[in-house]
């Protein structure tokens, strides 16, 4: 049941990083959506041995997680939290793609651990840059973001719904197994019980969801939500989206990491 | 504020499962009148504030609003005219933030957003609550939810509110802050309630329920000086008079 | 299981991406027809009570472990599968931005694998015609149980497939999917126990709640746009996959072919030529494929001034990204 609790206890978290003022969290959701799809689709581009032409993408996360003044120390328990994954699904390259890269002059390594190494660090980087956006944003802001690039109303709608009462009905969720703990019930319940405890906070989220429909028509909704702030877009934001795009074209394009050793050494090919 | 008399004509209903909440309730209240209902568990309180406000459907009988009767048909008055602040504000409360969630019942009637949010500001003024106005709702106090809840409903300018069990699960100094407010309105007031201090304090009037039925009506210091009813109703006199 | 971003190639990720965005509008405009406000309210409370449940643990009689709820297919059958795909999709949504799962590139596959196959092929084409409206309990049980194995079944599929398609990994089709399948064989069969379990209590407690079941042809033509969507995605992935040489092994052996060859022109090709030019520097990172093809050691011509060049200049990026990251949090 702790499992619940601290996923409760993280979003709650992850709200009240986003309800502080930072430089993220001005800018306009919209500016971040964008510019973050950017830069998923630029990591993501690499072929699958790439490691050092992906190295200068970690500045945009790095970049977020400044601007968005998110702590380092949540961002890494999220990252170990969700790596048990990438480690699983690319640890088996190392054995099944033993073909040699030279990676350096007359270093080899199997193609494998690089294309592993790969996977490792799009992983950082994909994931760091998306929770940076979202401590540094809210999901109110992202819907409100989400809607105005045209996702559909309804689903942004019944998203906002479930991020309110995800506290309530996790809340009640984990009294009723705490309850269940206090009066001597031990480890995951049996197929009956659970049918009944899941059962009852079913049957509670649709009363709610009944509740919370009288007292929207109580106070005159008609099918619609109105939004009652615009979202706002200026200058810094268009500086933004296009100073990063034009930065990720050029990491792309340019083997930037080589081009800045070159620089430094003197030396080249 | 252009009120009226609110009258309930023989109201009956039964839940869709069977269960019958209301039998035959009739009573009328005057412009500007608090009135409290009071009644055991199940006594059908809070079904008949829901007629009232038009989120029910009788089965028979029928709700006025001066000469308004209350059908899908005048839902739109219905709104206007009547101001539901519900028991559990967990219901009420979905917007991002508390001065989004004030402003949601104007924006719906059609007020400009730059004028919803002065309503709200106003309205949260009137509570107590402008200290919340950026918070999310959902990571307030139940007392603050309350007074969020209020605000909510008095954005809207109604002229009747009916609040169900306003006082449960407040601390000692919001009730108090709460009765404060309930005795400066000028709205008619229906309350629904289990707390009888709280109508000795707020109420010129008290409407007694059991089985669906209203089976007293009377000022507050007669009515709970019955002991034989209070103890029918499972009632208990209020505690200040419990020595 | 979750799909994850560092496994996409980003022709898969996006051609998933269309195909679920596609869903997600029909899917909206689905329910905006509907002209019954309550549906919002209750697909995010139904969400959030999918999410908050997917939490709680049970035990699996006679295995000693547990399972948990997944969710897709207990939506369907509460909402019906337009709004249900919509209440997963959000579940999905709050997971990949708050927990990480996946990623959001792979939200695209992730809606696809866990929302559109139970939603739109397991519920209409399994569960519905298994417990018709006034089965008995046993028969709800099964129906629930056959579906959800049926859904995770074709949901882990297309996690190979898609992982496979998108060449990251080096796993081949036929191991992976041979890992695969039973682990969401078991992890089926929890899903429907636990759904059955939810289903029936509410049976039982308020069976007002329950929808009716849909007319039979809106039945057919839900099952149509899911294999429909199937069929898209799959054909997208297909010709955007830049190494389908795992996914061809597989659908060769699969469809007892000695050989499958991919259109050398047409879409895939195009695709394979735009993925060379946008790998401007092609020698520095070779493509593994052609490496292989070629049968010799990739990254031919690497000398020493060229690798202490490299080394130093990937030290000094990092050093600058740090740099950065430290002035851009002193600058507030
Ligand atoms: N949604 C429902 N479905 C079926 N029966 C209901 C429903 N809501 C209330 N009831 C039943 O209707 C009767 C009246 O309930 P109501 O909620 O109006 O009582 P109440 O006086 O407000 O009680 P309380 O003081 O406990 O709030 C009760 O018997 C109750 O069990
Ligand atoms: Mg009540």
């Amino acid at each position: 049941m702790s499992r619940l609790e601290s996923a409760l206890a993280d979003l709650r978290l992850a709200d009240t990083l986003a309800a502080r003022d930072t430089g993220l969290s001005r800018l306009d959701p919209r500016a971040k959506i964008v510019t973050t799809l950017a830069f998923l689709a630029a990591v993501v581009s690499y072929e699958r041995h790439t490691v050092v032409a992906l190295l200068p993408f970690l500045l945009y996360p790095v970049a977020l997680v400044s601007m968005g003044e998110v702590p380092w120390r949540w961002l890494a328990r999220k990252l170990a939290l969700a790596a048990p994954f990438a480690v699983l699904m690319g640890i088996a390259n190392p054995v099944l793609d033993r073909a040699p890269l030279e990676v350096a002059h007359g270093v080899t390594m199997a193609g494998g651990w690089i294309s592993f190494g790969s996977i490792l660090l799009r992983f950082a980087l994909t994931v760091t840059a998306a929770l940076a956006v979202v401590a540094g944003t809210g999901m109110h802001a992202l819907c409100a973001g989400l809607a105005a690039l045209g996702t559909p109303r309804v689903f942004t709608a019944q998203l906002l719904f479930l991020w309110r009462y995800a506290f309530v009905l996790g809340g009640e969720g984990a009294r009723m197994a705490t309850a269940r703990e206090a009066r001597g019930g031990r480890g995951s319940p049996t197929l009956a019980v659970y049918g009944s405890l899941a059962g009852h906070l079913l049957l509670r989220a649709f009363e709610r969801a009944e509740r919370i429909h009288r007292a929207m028509l109580a106070r005159g909704f008609d099918g619609e939500i109105r939004p009652s702030r615009a979202l706002r877009w200026s200058s810094r934001d268009t500086v933004f989206v296009v100073g990063w795009v034009a930065f990720f074209v050029a990491a792309r394009a340019v083997y930037l990491p080589l081009l800045l050793g070159r620089l430094l050494t003197g030396l080249g090919g | 504020m252009n009120q009226q008399v609110v009258e309930a004509i023989g109201l009956s209903y039964a839940y869709p499962d069977g269960t019958t909440a209301l039998d035959g309730a009739s009573f009328r209240v005057a412009p500007g009148e608090s009135v409290a209902i009071v009644g055991g568990n199940g006594a059908g309180k809070s079904t008949l504030l829901l007629m009232m406000a038009g989120l029910l459907e009788a089965n028979a009988g029928e709700v006025r609003i001066g000469d308004v009767s209350v059908t899908p048909g005048s839902r739109d008055f219905v709104r206007r005219t009547i101001g539901f602040v519900f028991q559990d504000a967990d219901d009420q409360l979905f917007m991002p933030t508390v001065k989004e969630d004030v402003a949601f019942g104007p924006l719906n009637f059609g007020v400009p957003a730059e004028e919803a949010a002065s309503l709200a500001a106003t309205a949260l003024d009137v509570v107590g609550a402008s200290h919340l106005a950026e918070r999310p709702p959902y990571h307030l106090s139940g007392g603050e939810k309350r007074a969020v809840a209020l605000a909510g409903v008095i954005a809207m300018g109604p002229s009747v509110l009916l609040l169900d069990e306003p006082t449960a699960g407040l601390d000692p100094a919001a009730r108090r802050r709460l009765i404060k407010l309930l005795q400066a309105f000028e709205h008619t007031r229906i309350v629904a309630t289990h707390d009888l201090d709280f109508v000795l304090d707020v109420c010129a009037r008290v409407l007694v329920m059991e089985g669906g039925r209203i089976v007293a009506d009377g000022a507050p210091d007669a009515v709970f000086r019955d002991e034989p009813l209070l103890a029918r109703c499972h009632l208990e006199a209020p505690l200040r008079w419990q020595g | 299981m979750h799909m994850a971003d560092a496994l996409l190639s980003p022709a898969v990720g996006g051609a998933m991406w269309v195909a679920s965005a596609a869903t997600l509008a029909v899917c909206a405009r689905k329910v905006s027809a509907r002209s019954e406000d309550r549906i919002v309210p209750l697909m995010g409370v139904l969400g959030a009570f999918v999410f908050a449940a997917q939490m709680i643990n049970f035990a699996i009689p006679g295995t000693g472990s547990s399972g948990h709820l997944g969710g897709g297919l207990l939506l369907a059958i509460l909402l019906g599968p337009s709004a249900a795909f919509l209440a997963i999709a959000s579940v999905l949504t709050v997971q990949a931005l708050f927990f990480a799962d996946g990623g959001l590139l792979a939200l695209g596959a992730n809606l696809f694998n866990i929302g559109v196959l139970p939603c739109f092929v397991a519920y209409p084409l399994l569960y519905r015609p298994l417990a018709p409206a006034g089965s008995s309990r046993a028969r709800v049980g099964i129906a629930a149980s056959v579906a959800a194995v049926g859904g995770l079944l074709l949901g882990a599929t297309g996690v190979v497939l898609q992982t496979v398609a998108s060449g990251i990994s080096s796993l081949p089709a036929g191991p992976f999917l041979a890992l695969m399948l039973p682990i969401h064989l078991a992890i089926g069969l929890a899903e429907g126990l636990a759904t059955a379990a939810l289903v029936l209590f509410l049976a039982k407690a308020r069976p007002d709640l329950l929808p009716a079941a849909p007319a039979p042809l809106r039945r057919r033509s839900l099952a149509g746009f899911a294999v429909a969507a199937a069929l898209v995605a799959g054909v997208l992935s297909w010709f955007a996959s830049p190494q389908p040489d795992g996914l061809e092994w597989s659908i060769a052996r699969a469809a007892g072919m000695a050989e499958l060859k991919a259109p050398e022109g047409g879409m895939h090709g195009s695709m394979a030529r735009l993925q060379s030019t946008t790998a401007l520097l092609p020698d520095y990172d070779l493509p593994a494929s052609r490496a292989a093809a070629q049968g010799e050691a990739a990254w031919p011509e690497v000398n020493a001034g060229k690798s202490f060049a490299g080394l130093v200049g990937a030290l000094a990026t990092l050093g600058l990204v740090v740099a950065a990251g430290f002035a851009l949090r002193r600058r507030r």
